[in-house]
Formats: C-alpha cells, structure tokens, sequence
C-alpha cells in the first residue's frame, strides 16, 4: 500500500457512509443479544459476550445524534480497538473495504450538525459517494457524556 | 526495555534467595546435613555464574567468596560456625539488595560490598591457614566440579568423597575391558569403596533423576488469563450441545456429547488450578524473619507451619503477604516472651509461633497463633477509653472478644515501648483493612498467659466469587455472596402490609429491627412493565454494606452460582451501582452489583427524591428539566408523560373488579377505594376498538389519597431533560415535547386531579 492510499471499512448509519481505517477493526459480527445496563448514557447499547470478553456496545446512532433504527431492525456490530480496549460500534449496515487516496480528502463541511462534527474527521469524495470518516476514540469516549447525564439522574 | 536474561535472573535470583534463606535457617539446625550444604552450594553457584555471564560484576563478586566457602564445608574442609552462617546470610541479603536495585532501575546500584567481601575472604584465609594439611585447594570452583546435579555414580562418589579419582579410573577401565558389572559393583568388590557409600549415592541419583522430571516451565499469567478466557467459551459451546441431547435420539452423537461434558469439565477445573499457588510461597520468607527477630530480641521461638501445600489464588497470595507478615512481627515482638520471662510463668523457654492454614467451606483458613502472653484485656479495655473509642459503661458489657478486636480500630496500639519492629502506628486496622479488601475477614482471640491465636477468612479467588443471581425488571443481576446476609420472602397478606413507609423511606421490621429498604427496580430505573400484583410475594435481600444493614426488593431470587468477574469497559466505570459484569451459563452477560454503591446511591437518591417532591408543587407549572418520565400511550395514537417522581406504583387489574361509586368508576386497592381516570375519556383522545386484557392504571398518591390514570401502553421510562415546545390550551396539559424523536404531551397530573375532584362536586 502506497503512502498516500489507505484502506477503510465502512458501514452505514441512517443512509450515510462511514469509514475506519482497516487496522481499528477487530472484527465485524452479525447482531448479538446485548445486556442493557441501567443508568449507563443512552449511547451505550448494552454489553455483548464476545467469546467470553465483555465488551461495551455504543449505538452509533445515538452517538450522531440521529433518530433510532426502526423497530425489528437489528444492528451489526463493528468491533474496534481503542485506547480502552474493544468496543463495539453499532451500525446498520456493513459496506465493503475501500481504498481512497489522499487527494480526496477534505474537511467536513462548517454546515454539518455540531453533533457529528465533532466525530467526523473528514470526508473522501469517492466515485460513488462520499465517505465519511470516523473517529473511533473520539465515538467511544464519552465518560464526559456520562458525567452529564449521571449530574441529571442523581 | 529490559534485557531478557537479565529478566529471566530477576525472577530466578529471587526464587533462589528465599529457597537459600529458607535452606539456611534449616542448616542451622541440622549443621551436619551434606544434603543442605550441597543445596546450598547449587543455589550460590548458579547465582554466581548466571549473573557473571550477563555482566552482573557486582553480584558475582559477592557471591564468588561465599561460593568457595560453600565449596570446603560441602568437602567437609571447613565446619560450620555461627560467624560462617551470619557471614553468608549477609551475603545474602547484599545480593538481594542489589537484584532489587537491579530490578527497579536497572543498574546494580552503589552498595558497598566490601566489607561483606572482606568478611568471607577472612573465614576463607582463616580456614586455609588452619587447615594447611589440604594443599590441593583450589581458589575457584570450576564447573566440572559442581555438576549440577551429578547424574553419573562415579562423580556422585566423588563428589561426597567416597571415592578417590584413581580408584574410579581404574574401575572404569575395569569395565571399558569387557567387564558387564556395573562401577559401584567394580569398586565394591574392589573393597575401595564401602557397600553403604555407593547405596547412597544410588539414591542421590534417584533423586536428582526424579527433580529432573518434576521440572517446572514459568507461563506469562496473561496467557494463562487467555486460555481461561477460552475455557469459559468453551464451557458455553458445551452447554449449546448439551441442549441439543435433550431432543436427539443418535446414540454415538449422545455419547460423544458426554464426553465432551467430562472433558470440559475437567480442563476447567485444570486451568483454574494453573492460577493457584500453595501458601507456602508467602510464608517461605518467616523462617528468616523469625530467626532475625528472636535472636535481636533475645527470644527463643519455634516456627511451626502446616499446611503449606494448601493453595490460593495468585492474585490473593499477593494480597496477604504483607498483613501476614505484620501478624508474624507482632506475635514476635508483642505476643511471645523473652526465655526468663517464659520460666518464672511455668512455660518452655522456648516460644512457638504456629501458622496453619486449611480449606474449609470453599474458604481458605489461616490461624496464626502463639503460646505467648496474650492480650492484655485489662490494658486494652484502659486504652479504648482513654483514646475516647468506647465508654467506661460500654467496657462493662463487652465480651473479652469484642475487647480484642478492638486493636483492629485504626490508631490503637498497646505496645509499651515502640520497638524497630513494630508500634509505629502503622496497626492491625492496616491489616485488616486489606484482609477486608480482598473480601477476607480477620477475629483475634487470646487466652492471657497462654497466648493469642489470629483466625483469617478468605475466598479462594478473587476471580471466581460465589454470587446470588436476582432477575428485576427482566434482568438478571449478580449479588456477591460476601455482602449477603439472609434472605426473606413476604408472603400473602405480610406482602401488602410488611413494608411499611416513613415518609419516602421505605422499611421492613426484620425481628423487632427497622431495615431500610431499597427497590433495585427503581434504584436502577429499570423498565417495571411487567408489574406484579399486589397479591405477590415480595423478596428482601438482606444485605450488608460499611458495618450497614439494608434490605434489596428483587423481583425474583434465581440461584447461587460461582461466577467469573470481568471489569466494565471505560465507559461505564462512572455508574457506581456495578462492581463488573459475568457470563451466564446461558452465554449472556449480567452485572454485578456493587453492593456498597448501591447503599450509597440509595441515600444520595433519596436527599434528591426529598428535594424534589419540596419543589414538586413549584414545579408543576414551568417545563421541568432533566427529570425521569413515564411515558404511556392513550388511546391510538396518544404518547403522553409523567415525570416519574409523580408515580408510586404501576399495576394491572383485570377490568371486571372495577365498580362504581356514584358515577366514578372505582377499584378496591390495598383496602382502599381509588378512582381510575381513563384519559383517553378525559382528554377525548380517539380510541378504537376496547383494550382486551388487563387494565394498565398508573397510580398517583399525594396526601394520603390515591389516583389510578387508567392508560393503554407504558411505553418507556426516561431520563431526559425536557423543554415544553408549545404550549397547550387544555390546563389539564403542561405542554407538548419532544421525548424520543416524538411529539408527547406532557400531563399535568395536580390539575387532573383538581377538575377531577370539581367535577365530582358537580355531580
């Protein structure tokens, strides 16, 4: 792979397609029974058993700030390496592994919610679409968000 | 990064210090034993060299004079003096400080060691003037001679000098001519060496054959954890198959599957054993520490150990060595007595400190006890009220037992004079805070003049606990088995009138005792859709929490499990209410509870609950924020919310026990007459077809007097701050949302209730 090409695993959130880089993911796996856990930040999905590790699921959606899937449709989960260990991304849809070069990359646009913006780093203008970036740490940190709403429930 | 070898000697370096300060303690008793010195020997060498091959000058050039000395009382040159011992466990204390300099930083540090080295080459001089008849000494220890261990009979003879080296050259050319005897025969029949020497020689062999084969190999604890991890996996997959027999008929897919049980089973309970270490590994160390500390104190004491086989978990044995090692000073120092001291009380001279340790009850038990003084009650009972921690009443009805614990209260230390040893206010209470951490207990009790005996609990593990698993709101949750108390189950007519409220706390008389009591329910704000009905049974876990009783409102008490504790991802280490998550048999995961977090998020909760319900009536006007919200569905397409604080119970009643008192439809609740508001009636929301099934009443109590909203659906509970959006016409509404992505009106519970009662009035 040359230095200006990368490759990036994407998925789908409510039509849009993102991208992590290839060597974030662990794994992808088809949707598994979550354990909800009381009191947590409504980003966090639940837990999933991942072959005897326990690892926490953050709703991407939520995440974004867009509405919620539709009843009976069943997430995937897209199991990154971060910081704190895996994580689980949930996401609609799995896309395929793309190779984008740098000179299409660009910022994201100042018009996009603040909400997102804060989780995209930018956007590769591909043949097909655009793909939009995510960042994984930034996605799975959320112990500020946490804070805040542990501030409203006590 | 440190250098491999040198990592490798860290942890061999130290293993061989303590088996050496072990092995010396026991060459003081047994000076004559060949065996310990040639251990003993091994030991040094091999310290000698590997830390002379990877550079280590400092640590081989300790240990080089000590070797040789080593060398000629293993030949039986030299006898062994107290000045020798002193002499060699100083060594080898300057070795052990310079591997864990070594260990720290990397370097082997600045300690001087010349006076160590000076020390040993004096003995050494000495010996090699006196004895001058031995003219073939060597000055350093080749490695042919150390042959480590010998495995030929020949070198064996040898080497404990049964047999000469012209003797063995003769008898092995003996047998290189064609002679098929063996060479302890040859020399034997020779008459060189007699039947008895090459007897035990056989057996050193043996038994350096036997060491060979018991050898060990070291695994990273990480890979261990891996294997466990797969283990646990696998145990699931098993279970899966195991489900599978129940509706096959195929006799070898049945057989297999049994097998498959057995196996699994089996290495289970195999890699749990590889995380396990015998107790004997922390207490290696108190021969040295008892020896140093009886002789500077003038004392005489015995060390006794049983059970040392007995085995922990690692990360446990970690835990304990340090309190242990507290206890096994303070008996030295505080419990036995000086030799004069012992004779005028009719005792030994000679003081016993015993260490037991044993399994019981899935528990490992460790006893330490003394024949010493005792506890001085008296002294202690002064000193609790002199220090302000109980009352001179208070001393009166205690029992002697509870007088002992009392050392276990941080600050208490009865010591007469503060010795180098202990009384430096670092007490038992540090003790018994960390037994306590790894879910231990500790009890003293002490018979005066006859000495004082420590009682350790602690669980085997701290990786596996023995849990209670509850279900709540459709959820399952582990209780650690540590915290549990008891429990109880309200039955019938005790589970209407048995909980009984004070204000907003709810209470239990457990025996004549008020036990406060905490709904997980609504303490974790979980989904209650399913309700029970009042005729239920109610289930308190009894459980304790800081020294504090409380009782757990469950919905469904399941089973006791042993279940492996996994840690809660970054995210969710803020929510104090869970001490981890665990795997189900099932393969789901449930949370743990944390049962000291709980407590404390129940009084945090309750001081807000308080505060709320003061600015209840302020607040039923203006939006509210950032508060809890039942949300229900009326009528068809009708999504209203209550905040949640405005909600004291859901239940369902079957729509033919509702009557009518007037024109207002009533039902007979906890004996009380409530009437139901059906507001999909009041607000005039459209609703189709009648609701089959049970009624879905959402009560509302103010004032001693109870409402039931009568609903179609509870769709959710939550938690969200809320700003009204438009503003309603209808006084009965506070205003619409958004809550969840729709549109919801937000009822005004207080003023339903007004015109509710108004139009009663018309009526």
């Amino acid at each position: 792979m040359s230095a200006t090409q990368q490759q990036f695993c994407t998925f789908y959130i409510q039509g849009l397609l993102f991208g992590v880089e290839v060597q974030t993911v662990q794994e992808v796996i088809r949707h598994l029974d979550m354990t909800g856990v009381p009191l947590a930040p409504d980003v966090v999905a639940g837990l999933i058993n991942l072959r005897g590790q326990i690892v926490t699921a953050i709703d991407l959606r939520r995440r974004l700030g867009v509405c919620d899937r539709q009843q009976g449709e069943l997430p995937m989960n897209v199991v990154v390496r971060t910081s704190d260990g895996a994580v689980s991304l949930l996401v609609d849809e799995i896309g395929d592994v793309v190779e984008v070069e740098e000179k299409n990359f660009e910022e994201a646009p100042d018009t996009l919610a603040s909400k997102s913006r804060e989780l995209i780093r930018g956007v590769y203008k591909l043949d097909t679409g655009l793909l939009l970036v995510l960042d994984t740490q930034r996605s799975v940190n959320i112990s500020a968000t946490a804070a805040e709403a542990g501030s409203v429930t006590h | 990064m440190m250098d491999e070898f040198i990592q490798e000697f860290l942890i061999e370096g130290s293993e061989l210090l303590d088996q050496l300060d072990r092995d010396f303690v026991e060459l003081e008793k047994n000076p004559d034993s060949k065996e310990l010195v040639a251990r003993i020997f091994r030991a040094i060498h091999t310290l000698k060299g590997t830390s002379g091959t990877i550079g280590l000058k400092k640590i081989e050039s300790v240990n080089h004079n000590g070797e040789n000395i080593l060398s000629r009382l293993r030949e039986g040159k030299l006898s062994l003096t107290a000045e020798i011992t002193s002499a060699l466990l100083s060594m080898i204390d300057a070795t052990r400080q310079l591997i864990s300099s070594l260990e720290s930083t990397g370097q082997e540090g600045d300690l001087d060691c010349s006076a160590i080295i000076l020390t040993l080459s004096e003995i050494l001089e000495d010996r090699k003037n006196g004895a001058a008849a031995s003219a073939d000494d060597t000055s350093t220890v080749t490695d042919a001679s150390v042959a480590d261990p010998p495995q030929l009979l020949g070198e064996i003879l040898l080497q404990d000098g049964a047999a000469v080296q012209s003797d063995l050259l003769h008898a092995l050319k003996t047998q290189q001519t064609g002679d098929p005897r063996r060479i302890g025969e040859i020399l034997v029949h020779n008459g060189v060496v007699p039947q008895t020497a090459v007897r035990d020689a056989l057996r050193t062999q043996e038994e350096a054959r036997e060491e060979a084969v018991n050898s060990n190999i070291r695994v990273d604890v990480i890979l261990l954890d891996k294997v466990m991890n797969l283990v646990g996996e696998l145990v699931l997959a098993r279970n899966q198959v195991l489900q599978f027999t129940s509706n096959q008929k195929d006799a070898a897919f049945l057989s297999t599957a049994q097998r498959l049980n057995l196996i699994t089973t089996e290495l289970q309970a195999g890699v749990m054993k590889t995380r396990m270490q015998p107790i004997g590994n922390v207490w290696n160390k108190f021969p040295r520490i008892v020896r140093d500390l009886s002789n500077s104190a003038g004392k005489s004491v015995r060390l006794e150990m049983e059970g040392t086989q007995t085995e922990l978990d690692k990360t446990i044995i970690e835990a304990i060595k340090d309190p242990l090692t507290h206890i096994v000073r303070n008996s030295l120092d505080h419990g036995l007595e000086t030799p004069a001291e012992r004779e005028a009380a009719g005792k030994s001279p000679e003081g016993v400190l015993l260490l037991r340790a044993f399994h019981e009850g899935g528990q490992v038990n460790i006893e330490i006890a003394d024949d010493g003084a005792g506890l001085d009650l008296d002294a202690i009972r002064a000193k609790a009220v002199e220090r302000g921690i109980i009352s001179p009443q208070q001393t009166a009805t205690m029992s002697d037992r509870e007088i002992g614990n009392l050392i276990f209260l941080a600050g208490f230390s009865t010591a007469k004079r503060v010795t180098n040893v202990s009384g430096r206010g670092v007490g038992m209470d540090v003790v018994k805070t960390n037994i306590e951490k790894i879910g231990g207990t500790v009890d003293i009790s002490s018979v005066r003049g006859h000495g004082t005996t420590l009682k350790i609990k602690i669980p085997l593990t701290l990786a596996i606990i023995p849990a209670l698993i509850v279900t709540s709101g459709s959820e399952r949750f582990a209780i650690p088995q540590v915290s549990l108390v008891e429990l109880v189950r309200l039955e019938g007519k005790t589970a209407e009138t048995g909980i009984e409220m004070i204000q907003e706390a709810a209470v239990y008389r457990l025996r004549g005792n008020l036990l406060p009591i905490i709904y997980l329910t609504r303490q974790l704000k979980l989904d209650n859709n399913q309700n029970r009905l009042a005729s239920d049974a109610i289930n308190i876990v009894v459980l304790q929490a800081d020294g504090r009783q409380f009782g757990l409102v469950v919905d469904e008490i399941n089973d006791t499990e042993e279940i492996v504790v996994k840690p809660l991802g970054k995210q969710l280490k803020g929510i104090s209410c869970f001490a981890g998550a665990t795997i189900m048999g099932d393969g789901k995961v449930a949370l743990i509870l944390d049962i000291l977090g709980l407590a404390q998020g129940a009084s945090l909760a309750s001081t807000s609950h308080e505060r709320s319900s003061a600015a209840k009536d302020a607040a039923a006007t203006d939006g509210r924020q950032g508060e809890s919200w039942l949300l229900f569905r009326v009528g068809d397409r009708g999504r209203l919310a209550i905040p949640l604080s405005m909600v004291s119970r859901l239940e369902e009643f079957d729509p033919a026990t509702t009557e009518f008192s007037g024109n207002c439809e009533v039902v007979q609740y906890r004996g009380e007459i409530m009437p139901l508001v059906r507001i999909a009636d009041v607000l005039r929301l459209p609703t189709q077809a009648a609701r089959e099934g049970p009624m879905q009443v959402v009560v509302h109590s103010d004032g001693g007097r109870s409402i039931g909203l009568v609903v179609d659906e509870i769709l959710d509970i939550v938690d969200q701050h809320v700003s009204v959006t438009r503003k309603a016409e209808d006084a009965r509404l506070l205003g619409s949302a958004i809550i969840q992505q729709h549109v919801t009106d937000l009822l005004n519970v207080p003023a339903l209730m007004m015109s509710m009662s108004g139009e009663g009035r018309i009526a």
